[in-house]
């Protein structure tokens, strides 16, 4: 089902994660009824619903060659779930690539279980394959709940995507003329009521990338890191790039970088 | 589209079991219309019950205005470790299903 | 006296439909649901509301509190929830005076249930939340009010 324009108009004016900042909420009242509004929301965050499917999913057999993910290696060997996107994306050696959870995933499906990766890369958002993609990263990243950020950026290609990452961060197009930088390149900057978290810094960074992927309480969806990304190519009205395409990774690398040593308090829950 | 699994928490502290549940629903008010201006029908909940060894702990009715993928938060005296909270729902066009959790 | 007819026709209604169900398979007769006060959550006003809740005049009481933030920051999930510390409370029900139907939802107490349960609703706008509650056979009820800075039913 196509999301409503008028839940697409709402949805653009919220930008990239949330976490209070101190210096804005000094003695604002109304931040401090927002925060417990959000405290409330928390216990609860009904990405549990879809990490539950996503477990499922994980261990169930499927695709031509009936196989389950079990054996998945997102970096940490085979099988192991526990701590995994945290310490994502990462340079893989098997598929000589720097890969994100999504695109990791992508490649167990391919090789594990012979699922094309073009289900997932030419799907809409929350449909087919790309909707089962969705639930088995609200299953891992929920294992990274509470995990510190632990991205290794030594391997050349780590570096190399950094760097583009950054440029991609600052670079501005659109008819607007709008760069990520434009939104999230200043400190205290708000939408509303929304904080624009300050990506360029640690504290900014790990408060928009260890507080993604999320459930959003406006449409009652669970968006992916990739889900989130496109929203900012989209919000900044310039082409939307392929999934799992290397800008996207390349952007990931960038912030979880800075990010590196935070607390990720994964799946998030958003307005 | 059969109905997803709910997540059920209980557990038990000073005699007094507390119940914690998400339930996967779409909760549509029947009041927005989709993209085409056409009206999207109503689907929603509209009972909704709690069964702890055999003996009803909670009923509920929901209206339209429950948020999708409907919380719910309650507590009843009574209940040990092991012993199974039992939910059941119910919704407009009929479809129901039942998920239990164990007291921990 | 009205309200006595729309009780005995809501429960030959649901009745009628409950057997149906049950013959048809779809629900099993264990499963205790309640009936679906439909006339309760088809009133658009409060005053109809309690009217179809058979509570036309209920009374403030301290005992009684509506849970939930100040402000929401979308009213498409408003945590709320009540509570009563009243003896014998049987029944809670939460209504949100500018929503198109008041009564978001109604719980039934049995005995060993505390007065204390919470849930998650939708809200149009900046409103009244009442809790109504049922104890000892009358009726009470306590309001909050929840701004809500981005409106959750346009979808």
């Amino acid at each position: 089902m196509p999301i409503p324009r008028r839940l697409k108009a709402a949805v653009m004016l919220t930008a990239l994660a949330v976490a209070p900042v101190a210096a804005l909420a000094a003695g604002d009242k109304m931040m401090d009824a927002i925060n417990e509004y959000r405290e409330l929301l928390a216990d609860g965050n009904p990405s549990e619903l879809v990490a539950a499917q996503g477990e499922e999913l994980w261990k169930t057999p499927r695709g031509p060659k009936k196989a389950s993910l079990e054996q998945c290696d997102l970096g940490l060997g085979p099988g192991v779930v526990k701590g995994a996107s945290a310490q994502l994306p990462r340079f893989f050696k098997d598929t000589g690539k720097v890969q994100d959870l999504e695109t990791r995933l992508m490649t167990c499906m391919e090789t594990l279980q012979g699922i094309d990766p073009n289900k997932v890369i030419n799907e809409r958002w929350l449909k087919g394959e790309r909707e089962n993609m969705a639930a088995l990263v609200a299953y891992v990243v929920t294992e990274s709940n509470g995990v510190k950020v632990k991205v290794d950026t030594r391997h050349p290609a780590m570096k190399k995507m950094y760097e583009l990452g950054k440029q991609t961060f600052y670079y501005r197009a659109g008819p607007m003329d709008f760069s990520c930088a434009t939104c999230h390149g200043d400190q205290g900057k708000r939408i509303r009521m929304q904080e624009l978290p300050d990506l360029r810094t640690h504290e900014g960074a790990i408060a928009g990338w260890g507080s993604w992927p999320a459930y959003r309480v406006s449409n009652g969806q669970f968006w992916t890191m990739q889900h989130r990304l496109n929203d900012c190519f989209r919000q900044q009205r310039t082409a939307e790039p392929i999934y799992g395409s290397d800008v996207t990774i390349a952007l990931s690398v960038y912030l979880a970088t800075k990010a590196n040593g935070g607390k990720m308090v994964t799946p998030g829950i958003k307005r | 589209m059969a109905a997803k699994p709910m997540k059920i928490r209980a557990s038990v502290k000073d005699g007094v079991t507390e119940v914690k549940a998400l339930i996967s629903h779409e909760m549509e008010t029947g009041q927005r219309k989709d993209a085409n201006g056409a009206i999207i029908p109503a689907w929603f909940i509209t009972e909704l019950s709690a069964m702890h060894n055999g003996k009803v702990v909670l009923s509920g009715e929901f209206g339209t205005a429950v948020s999708k993928n409907p919380y719910l938060a309650f507590k009843f005296k009574g209940g040990a470790a092991g012993d199974k909270v039992t939910l059941t729902w119910k919704d407009n066009k009929g479809e129901t299903r039942t998920d239990e959790a164990a007291i921990g | 006296m009205n309200n006595q007819r729309r009780n005995v026709l809501k429960t030959g209604v649901g009745a009628t439909v409950l057997g149906a169900l049950t013959a048809a398979g779809l629900i099993t007769p264990g499963m205790a649901l309640a009936d679906w006060n439909k006339a309760a959550f088809e009133a658009k006003s409060m005053a109809d509301t309690l009217k179809a809740l058979g509570a036309a005049t209920p009374v403030d009481s301290k005992d009684v509190q509506v849970t939930g933030p100040d402000i929401a920051e979308n009213g498409a999930v408003v945590p709320v929830g009540v509570t009563s510390s009243l003896a014998g409370t049987t029944m809670v029900a939460i209504l949100i005076d500018k929503n198109p139907n008041a009564l978001a939802a109604s719980f039934t107490l049995p005995a060993g249930t505390e007065a204390n349960v919470q849930t998650r609703v939708k809200m149009g706008q900046t409103s009244n939340v009442y809790a109504l509650v049922k104890a000892d056979g009358k009726f009470y009820m306590a309001t909050k009010e929840i701004k809500v800075t981005l409106g959750g039913c346009g979808g």
